[in-house]
């Protein structure tokens, strides 16, 4: 009999064994502890952000502290795996990077990310980044963003295409084609006249972004409330580039896509609205066979503007926040800032650095050996005062309005791609 | 033994018990134990397959009525509260015109994948079955596109798709004909998707046919043959009816997974998104419900989705069941 009843115990001692590795199993995932005793920490980032450098930098001043880097191509698929694993309670690395587009969706979430403010080093604040670009990641009173780059725009161009199609190609020769939207669109006949198999732009899309980015109300006003069926400059953008596309000016690429890639390699277009952090795109699609063709040049249609730029959160499910916050304040100082900037063309968003030498002096080979930290300090400064967003404006701008525009690339009627964005976004804002 | 067995009440299972020690049997009749030896006999073979069925209930069983539950929530993922709405998911999704057009596209890429995949698949096998050089190879060759990687693959398809650059409109251009719009067409669209999913199942799909000709028997066959009956004719009344069972369950397994279809659609689509397409021309249910659930948010109409698609894919099985059964017979009584 002993031996029968101590089946039964090894039998209960082994379900509870197995319920024991499987609980001890899924807690194992993020921020733990790595064999060796140290503290692992987990930094979530996506496209580029100029940190394979600095990570084992910060690993060698820092010996109990293991550094793992979790890098997502796409903005899409990292927002998409952050917003998942907020709501599953679990998964989501130490340090998430946050694109500005998604930053107001992730505010409605403010509680599930820590205050900067109370868990950082105490001498980091929020006056080390440009004004609007801390106060953009401040919820009642929570600050839950140490912000990363900023995009300020200014405007790519291919020279030899503007050479071939008669346009002047020098850095200052160009300024007046790209004063206005107006004058920009016209440049665009005027090349088209002259060179009929190449277009003007990459993608209807990636204009229409910049222009409405420019505005001051984009797709929701300042009291969050949706407005794109009423916001007549958002009109106005659309029947610009609309109108351009009808022209053939749009060489129909999606942004991002096997064939956009391969379109800088055949020069399909000459003009790519450039973002400082579009350099870096460039020349890895364009590639070395295409090194002096692109220029940049400090004008931008309509004054300046931002595209993008991005922001290292804590979030609450992180097991070890205060070295975490530490580890993102690091990341985020002036010094660091600056180092990624030349590594990947990241342009910093600490006041400090945008006046650092090393940046004003940073140049760039690959487009022709111009002075590109100053030439985008200098657009920085063009940026009007942040927009207000509300907490659909990624998806508006991503899947709805880039998706519409796209169809009338395509050719469906101008008139039925406006009522598919408008009704999209009133259905994305639902 | 014998004494022994004759304590124990009879019941299926009791004869291989093992020898009992002889110290125990100077306690005869301990009731308890004979309970538990009852109850060992009773409920042991259930926990041996009781994995499987633990397992199920998990990972099938509670997701599907867990769904059930959450599609008559207005449920966020992430939210903090979940009213209960009723059937109101459902009432809305059959007014969404989004989802019908995902429903349509479904059915018309799974139309144009498993019915060329059918054909090609039993007359692969055919093919196959015949005395070839290196047959093995052949066999495993066909079996190749399965093993590949599916995204690989939908990375090379939508290479080859491209509306500008790709391989496919660069050869029509050579030959004279005009380009595609393979992203824009809608038509085109699911041309290109159900080529992918076509690539990647028919020889699978060939060799679990091919496995069941080669189980028809030889006599039948030879006796045709003695008949006067040509290939064409051995194929069609012996061989096809013959093969009814396990086109039955290809067909069956192939509208499951037909009706399903996500991956392709998803990574065929260049901005990466789960719109499938600029006008969801290539948008499929499950993409669809992706969206819902994943890009908006909206756990409860996902779900609600994803119950329809349930009912639709039972309902369309069912059909496919007795068509093919119609189909396959030999037009004898049964």
């Amino acid at each position: 009999m002993p031996h029968r009843s101590s089946r039964w115990v090894m039998a209960l001692a082994c379900t509870t064994a197995l319920a024991a590795t499987a609980a001890c199993g899924s807690s194992g995932g993020t921020g733990g502890t790595t064999a060796d005793g140290k503290i692992e920490l987990t930094v979530a980032t996506f496209n580029e952000f100029g940190y394979e450098d600095l990570l084992p930098a910060y690993e060698a001043a820092h010996p109990n502290i293991k550094v793992v880097a979790r890098k997502t191509g796409k903005a899409d698929d990292h927002h998409q795996n952050l917003f998942t694993k907020i709501a599953a309670g679990s998964g989501l690395s130490d340090i998430e990077a946050v694109e500005e587009g998604y930053l107001p969706q992730v505010l409605s979430k403010a509680d599930k990310f820590n205050n900067l403010s109370e868990i950082g080093p105490a001498d980091v604040k929020p006056d080390r980044w440009l004004g609007w670009k801390s106060e953009s990641a401040t919820k009642n009173g929570s600050f839950i963003g140490y912000g990363t780059d900023i995009g300020p725009l200014a405007m790519c161009y291919r020279k030899d295409l503007f050479e071939a199609a008669g346009l002047p190609s020098d850095p200052e020769g160009v300024k007046a084609v790209f004063a206005t939207w107006e004058s920009y669109f016209a440049a665009g006949d005027q090349f088209k006249a002259k060179s009929a198999d190449k277009a003007w732009f990459d993608s209807a899309a990636q204009v229409f972004n910049a222009m409405i980015n420019q505005e001051k109300v984009g797709y929701y006003d300042a009291s969050d409330k949706l407005v794109v069926d009423t916001n007549p400059d958002l009109k106005a953008d659309w029947n610009q580039v609309t109108a351009a596309v009808a022209k053939g000016q749009s060489a129909k690429l999606v942004a991002f896509s096997n064939e956009w890639n391969t379109g800088f390699k055949n020069a399909a277009f000459a003009t790519k609205t450039c973002p400082s952090w579009m350099l870096g795109v460039v020349e890895k699609q364009a590639g070395p066979e295409n090194a002096g063709k692109w220029a940049v040049t400090e004008a931008f249609p309509d004054g300046g503007g931002n595209w993008g730029g991005s922001f290292l959160t804590v979030p609450k499910q992180s097991k070890h926040p205060k070295e975490a916050a530490e580890l993102a304040a690091w990341l985020t100082a002036p010094e660091q800032q600056i180092k990624a900037f030349t590594a990947k063309g990241t342009f910093p968003s600490q006041v400090e650095a945008l006046t650092s030498p090393a940046l004003l002096e940073q140049t760039s080979a690959y487009f022709g050996g111009v002075k590109t930290g100053a030439l985008f300090a200098a657009q920085a400064k063009k940026v009007p005062a942040a927009q207000p967003k509300g907490p659909a404006s990624g998806t508006i701008q991503d899947k709805v309005f880039n998706s519409a525009l796209q169809a009338v690339e395509q050719g469906t009627s101008v008139d039925d791609a406006w009522k598919q964005a408008v009704e999209g976004a009133q259905k994305a804002a639902k | 033994m014998t004494a022994d067995l004759t304590e124990v009440p009879s019941g299926r299972g009791v004869e291989p018990r093992p020898p009992v020690r002889r110290d125990t049997q100077e306690h005869p009749a301990l009731p308890w134990r004979d309970r538990l030896t009852r109850l060992d006999v009773k409920f042991t073979p259930y926990l041996f397959i009781a994995p499987f069925f633990v397992l199920f209930a998990v990972i099938g069983l509670f997701p599907l009525l867990y769904t059930g539950y959450v599609s008559l929530f207005d449920w966020e993922l992430g939210g903090d509260e979940h009213p209960f709405v009723g059937l109101e998911n459902y009432t809305a999704l059959l007014a969404d015109s989004q989802f019908w057009n995902a429903m349509f596209n479904t059915i018309s890429i799974f139309v144009l994948s498993s019915v060329p995949q059918m054909i090609t698949a039993v007359l692969l096998a055919a093919l196959l079955n015949t005395a070839l050089r290196a047959r093995t190879a052949w066999r495993m060759g066909v079996l190749l596109p399965y093993v590949a990687s599916l995204v690989a693959l939908a990375i090379i398809f939508s290479n080859l798709f491209g509306k500008q650059y790709g391989l496919i409109n660069s050869f029509l251009d050579t030959v004279g004909l005009s380009p595609v719009d393979w992203q824009g067409n809608w038509f085109a669209s699911h041309v290109a998707i159900a080529t992918m999913v076509n690539w990647r199942w028919t020889g699978y799909n060939a060799l679990i046919v091919l496995a069941a000709m080669q189980a028809i028997p030889r006599e039948v066959h030879e006796a045709a043959l003695v008949d006067g009956a040509g290939a064409v004719r051995r194929f069609f009344s012996i061989t096809l009816p013959l093969l009814r069972p396990t086109i039955i369950f290809v067909v069956i397994t192939s509208t499951i997974g037909g009706l399903q279809i996500f991956t392709e659609p998803k990574l065929f689509d260049p901005a990466g998104g789960s719109g499938g397409g600029f006008s969801h021309q290539y948008q499929t249910v499950v993409l669809y419900l992706y969206q819902a659930g994943f890009q908006d948010f909206d756990l409860g109409y996902a779900s609600a989705m994803a119950w329809i698609l349930f009912l639709v894919v039972l309902v369309i099985a069912a059909a496919n069941f007795f068509l093919t059964r119609r189909i396959a017979s030999t037009g004898e009584a049964e």
